[in-house]
């Protein structure tokens, strides 16, 4: 746990944080298939659908074996398989409810082998991101988005991109550490607009 | 003591509870003034789990009616001061690296002829189910108090180990694309308001981390072990449920040793 010195340190650098690449380590010097018999160690008895569930796409395998940093070529590859298969709404409407998108940002349930499969599955926008003046229990791992949608205009073609964001992050930076939340299943169609909502709605707490 | 360990319980829960940024601040200053104190075994609770774990090394059980006493953590048998300090390491009689679980695990076997399925079914700590595991593991690690951590790397499989544990750090997989490094890379980072300790290379983070496992959870009232730790961490990623006492668990937790290289040992710590 932090000092409440290192605490308050954290709070002062966010801004930089934010943007900071995410690992610096240097690269596993051990081949694949030893890996995978680590791999399967750790999840010798877990059922088929987990299984099935944890099994690495080509994605993230190669943000696994580059620790995030693929060379060009591979990040290139990455965003336009990524972004072909981004699944926009079939009536071309992005923006949801704002007050549903709230929960989606709130929420950070569901998923976990301690829930149930019906437990409702959250985005937890919050854990990684400020986006309203009034919660404070945010999280630094990705930047402030507070006001977003007004310091775009609230141009709807800016809330398209964003649903894109939102359904895969790796549409449009590879490797990046935001979860893929559509284009995994995670979260819902109509969740992720109405989290676009969230951040687009002018009534919504993240622009006023 | 059962009073004081309760009021303490009750002083960090609330502290704990509460939301709002400067609470939260508050409740860390809290949480630290706690610590110090809490080093006295009188009013850890983490020490009731050491006494229950004393016990059970010196009790004759399984079929060969023997005691854990002749158990070689590595130093020689029986030897217990400073052995935690170099776990994990590799071990001849079983060709294998092994953490501290395993190891125990594998004396109770060897040594003792003890069924181990009711002890790993007894792991984790509950309200009214005692942890053998959890108890023995804060007696032994309480013996390399003042120690610093000393990774055992000679061996071409410990070699292997370190290697294996820092591509599974790396390594993403899930519906949430999590790696322990999208949460334990990035310094002075938060998740909500808790503070993520930096385990991407060698950090103070990382020695003050694992010189305070195992530790005393308030929000949970039981002594945990990384086992635990990691179960939980792997819980929050959404991953499949890690299996106990596995080569994966015991490679991440060499690389973690190794980020922790030189981090004094003060067990069981206690937190939230
Ligand atoms: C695990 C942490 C994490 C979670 C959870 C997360 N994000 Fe992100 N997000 C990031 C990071 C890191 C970035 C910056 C890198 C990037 O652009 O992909 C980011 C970037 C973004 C951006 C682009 C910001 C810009 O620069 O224009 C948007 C929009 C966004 N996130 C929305 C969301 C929403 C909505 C949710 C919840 C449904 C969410 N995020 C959940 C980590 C996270
Ligand atoms: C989604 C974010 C997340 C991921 C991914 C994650 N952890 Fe954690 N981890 C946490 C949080 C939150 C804590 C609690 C920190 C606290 O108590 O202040 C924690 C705590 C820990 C601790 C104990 C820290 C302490 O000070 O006692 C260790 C060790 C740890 N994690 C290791 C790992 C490992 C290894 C992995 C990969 C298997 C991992 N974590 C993945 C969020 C995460």
């Amino acid at each position: 746990m932090k000092t409440v010195r290192e605490t308050l340190t954290g709070l002062a650098s966010l801004a930089i944080l934010a943007f900071a690449s995410p690992v610096q380590a240097q690269q596993p010097q051990v081949d694949a298939a030893t890996v995978d018999r680590y791999v399967a160690s750790l999840w010798a008895k877990v059922p088929d659908a987990w299984r099935q569930r944890n099994t690495q796409d080509e994605t993230q395998k190669i943000c696994s074996v580059t620790n995030n940093q693929p060379t060009d070529a591979q990040a290139k590859a990455i965003t336009a398989r990524e972004l072909a298969a981004v699944k926009f709404p079939a009536d071309g409407k992005v923006l949801g409810d704002w007050k549903k998108g709230q929960q989606v940002a709130q929420r950070g349930s569901g998923g976990q082998f301690s829930d149930q499969p019906d437990t409702y599955r959250g985005g937890n926008c919050y854990a990684c991101h400020q986006l309203s003046r009034q919660e404070l229990s945010y999280g630094t791992l990705g930047p402030s988005l507070l006001e977003y949608g007004k310091l775009k205009d609230f141009k709807p073609e800016e809330a398209k991109a964003t649903f894109a964001k939102i359904y895969n992050a790796q549409s449009q930076l590879a490797c990046s550490t935001m979860p893929r939340f559509g284009h995994t299943g995670f979260l819902t169609e109509e969740q992720i607009k109405d989290a676009v909502a969230y951040l687009f709605d002018k009534d919504s707490p993240v622009n006023r | 003591m059962k009073g004081l360990i309760a009021a303490t319980a009750m002083v960090l829960t609330f502290a704990v509870g509460a939301s709002a940024q400067n609470a939260q601040i508050d409740s860390e200053k809290e949480i630290e003034r706690y610590r110090a104190m809490i080093n006295d075994p009188m009013a850890n609770p983490g020490y009731l789990a050491v006494d229950r774990g004393e016990q059970l090394w010196s009790l004759a059980r399984g079929t060969k009616n023997a005691s854990l006493e002749t158990c070689d953590l590595g130093e020689g048998p029986g030897k217990l001061e400073g052995a935690y300090a170099k776990l994990p390491r590799y071990f001849a009689d079983s060709d294998r690296v092994m953490d501290l679980e395993q190891r125990l695990l594998w004396c109770m076997d060897k040594v003792q002829g003890l069924d181990t399925k009711d002890v790993v079914a007894r792991r984790f700590g509950a309200p009214g189910r005692e942890s053998d595991m959890e108890g023995l593991v804060a007696f032994i690690a309480n013996k390399s108090n003042g120690m610093k951590y000393e990774p055992q790397l000679n061996h071409p499989k410990e070699k292997e180990m370190l290697a294996a544990g820092e591509a599974l750090f790396v390594r993403r997989a899930g519906q949430l694309d999590f790696s322990c490094s999208t949460c334990h890379a990035v310094p002075g980072s938060r998740i909500r308001l808790q503070g993520l300790p930096d385990f991407s290379k060698p950090t103070k983070d990382a020695r003050e981390t694992m010189g305070s496992w195992p530790t005393y959870r308030v929000s949970q009232s039981q002594t945990r072990t990384m086992q635990h730790r990691l179960w939980d961490c792997y819980r929050q990623m959404r991953h499949p449920v890690p299996e106990y006492a596995s080569d994966g668990i015991t490679a991440l937790s060499v690389y973690m040793a190794k980020m922790a290289e030189g981090g004094e040992i003060n067990v069981p710590s206690i937190k939230r």
